[in-house]
């Protein structure tokens, strides 16, 4: 039987890859498309607000084949792609290749260490909310979260940064250390900040999940055989994190892309930082370089997290994937 | 004897608030955009100036009332738009089915499976046409869970006995969907619309927080909150104004769209 069989694993992830490499094909285009309906040039941003030279226009604009027409560029740009050539940022005049590599570690720190915090939160105060659901530290956690899911990062974050930053004089401030431990140090307050809504969120599934599993018939009926209530409690967290487990690797990539505020905020000099400023300075190649790897991030975390289910769910590697 | 409905009135509060910013701003908060540069910074309990200035020395509580129209207006209009396209499109795929449902959903999981602050963050700061042009932007990137929601609502609808008899009477499809299923749709539809405004809300703002979407100068939650982090250590009320203005704001539009969202599946129980 080959690997590709119909109903297979292996086909199952052939599909799921292909349609991600679509969905990264769609979205270069779009990303490139908007560049080209849009009012500004790069080659005059760069030249800075004196008025260029035609001749010095032109030079950039051949450069960066500014001056070809778009579907060319588009195919001139994606064959470098192709080859591991992601191009040069226009403002920096930087291989953009070389331009993430400097400050990806630091994105991924920072969602690894809120990742960490949103598990190491989330995840028990749902499981203790549930088991003493309409209890007051029920009640209180679940309002704290209805706050926090709505909370923005970057209100969040200032918040925190002046009363831990400025008034209490426990963390810094600005900027991201001198990298190690120094470096973790400067993330504590970004990964709490960007953990804040995200944890709620995990926090209300957990609840729901163990909650919906409480009221499973067979939980009444272990109790009726007289299990005792620690059994009948590791039965039922066995079935509840199941979609909980799954959920949280969507959750990384959520936090994967919701860097770009909270780096904003603490000024942070991770990729989504560097993706706010190439926006404005419409600096094509980071853009795309940065929006192609995020939701290839996210679209690889979605497929781990299935392959995941299939791992964990005996149910679901008899029915197959669908 | 009735229990009192403490969320809408404790949620209700704070809103009620904000909506006479965004309508009156002109009266209360006249003063908002005057600038003295002269001045400048000044902290909290400066005499006229209850939470200080800022850089160009702009009263920091009148900038935030004012504030409150472009933080709320366009929010209101992108969870409006968002769901008309939800209830026309999501009502078209859920009920009519085949190619266009297949087309429909293919296009809200390729919007679902991008991060929308991201995409919301490149598309209108590149496109960077002001206010209005952000807010088309994020309509269109709100669309798909409307859409989607509406879909499961309306298949859930479509094999009620009611549809059934409007069958037999051979009522048109159109007069189905849109005089019988819809109605019966909108109360969840009206619950998604409110929790979408407050997401809007903190999108929204998230953008101009970022610079994109509100003009230098134009009074605006998320670009106070930007100009203010630099003003960390001379006046913290540059950032809690606006700060708590938006974090308030948000949990009260979730909190009341909770406790309309359980009201409504309280009901659909009952019956």
């Amino acid at each position: 039987m080959s690997v590709l069989a119909r109903g297979s694993l292996g086909r199952y992830v052939a599909v799921r890859l292909a349609a991600t490499l679509l969905l990264l094909l769609a979205l270069s285009f779009i990303v490139f498309g908007l560049l080209h309906l849009t009012p500004g040039d790069p080659a005059r941003n760069l030249l800075g607000p004196k008025n260029p030279s035609p001749e010095a226009l032109e030079a950039i604009r051949a450069k960066y084949h500014l001056d070809e027409p778009f579907l060319r560029q588009y195919f001139l740009w994606l064959g470098n792609v192709l080859h591991g050539d992601f191009g040069t940022s226009i403002r920096s005049d930087v291989p953009v290749t070389t331009l993430l590599a400097e400050r990806i570690w630091l994105t991924f720190q920072l969602a690894g260490l809120s990742f960490a915090i949103t598990v190491l939160v989330g995840v028990p105060l749902g499981i203790a909310a549930a088991w003493r659901a309409g209890s007051a530290l029920d009640r209180s956690v679940s309002v704290a979260s209805i706050v926090g899911v709505g909370a923005p990062s970057y209100a969040v974050g200032l918040m925190l940064l002046y009363v831990f930053g400025v008034w209490l004089d426990i963390f810094p401030v600005y900027g991201s250390g001198d990298g190690g431990l120094d470096t973790l140090w400067h993330l504590v307050l970004p990964a709490i900040t960007l953990a804040f809504g995200i944890g709620a969120l995990v926090f209300k599934l957990t609840r729901t999940a163990v909650l919906g599993e409480l009221q499973q018939d067979y939980v009444a009926f272990a109790y009726s055989r007289g299990l005792a209530q620690r059994q009948v409690r590791g039965l039922v967290l066995r079935n509840a994190l199941i979609p909980v487990a799954t959920s949280l690797g969507l959750v990384f990539g959520f936090l994967f892309g919701g860097t770009i505020l909270v780096e904003v905020t603490f000024a942070l000099a991770g990729i989504g930082n560097l993706l706010a400023s190439s926006v404005t300075f419409k600096d094509i190649p980071v853009v795309q370089a940065i929006t192609l790897l995020t939701a290839l991030v996210i679209a690889l975390t979605a497929l781990t997290v299935d392959l995941l289910y299939y791992a964990v769910d005996p149910r679901v590697r008899k029915r197959g994937l669908q | 004897m009735k229990r009192i409905p403490w969320t809408p009135i404790i949620a209700g509060i704070p809103l009620t608030v904000v909506g006479i910013f965004v309508l009156f701003s002109g009266w209360i908060a006249p003063d908002a955009t005057q600038q003295d540069i002269l001045t400048g910074v000044t902290p909290p309990g400066t005499p006229g100036h209850p939470f200080g200035t800022d850089q160009l020395g702009r009263d920091i509580l009148q900038l935030a009332i004012a504030g409150a129209r472009s933080a709320v207006v366009g929010p209101i209009v992108i969870a409006f738009g968002s769901m008309l396209i939800g209830l026309l499109l999501g009502t078209l795929a859920g009920y009519i089915g085949g190619g266009l449902d297949i087309a429909l959903s293919k296009y809200a999981d390729l919007l679902l499976a991008l991060p929308t602050t991201l995409i919301a963050l490149v598309v209108a700061g590149l496109v960077d046409g002001g206010y209005w042009i952000t807010v088309l932007v994020l309509t269109v990137l709100f669309s798909p869970t409307d859409i989607r929601m509406v879909r499961g609502a309306v298949i859930a609808q479509a094999s009620r006995p009611y549809i059934e008899s409007a069958k037999v009477l051979r009522l048109s499809k159109r007069r189905i969907m849109f005089r019988h299923i819809v109605p019966n749709v909108l109360p969840i539809a009206l619950t998604t619309m409110l929790l979408n405004i407050a997401f809007a809300l903190v999108a929204m703002s998230a953008l101009s927080f970022l610079g994109f979407g509100v003009g230098p100068g134009t009074p605006d939650w998320g670009r106070q909150l930007s100009d203010g982090r630099d003003l960390l250590g001379q006046n913290w009320g540059a950032i809690v104004v606006p700060g708590v203005l938006i974090i308030v704001t948000a949990a009260a539009i979730n909190l009341m769209g909770d406790w309309l969202q359980e009201r409504f599946d309280a009901r659909a129980v009952a019956r």
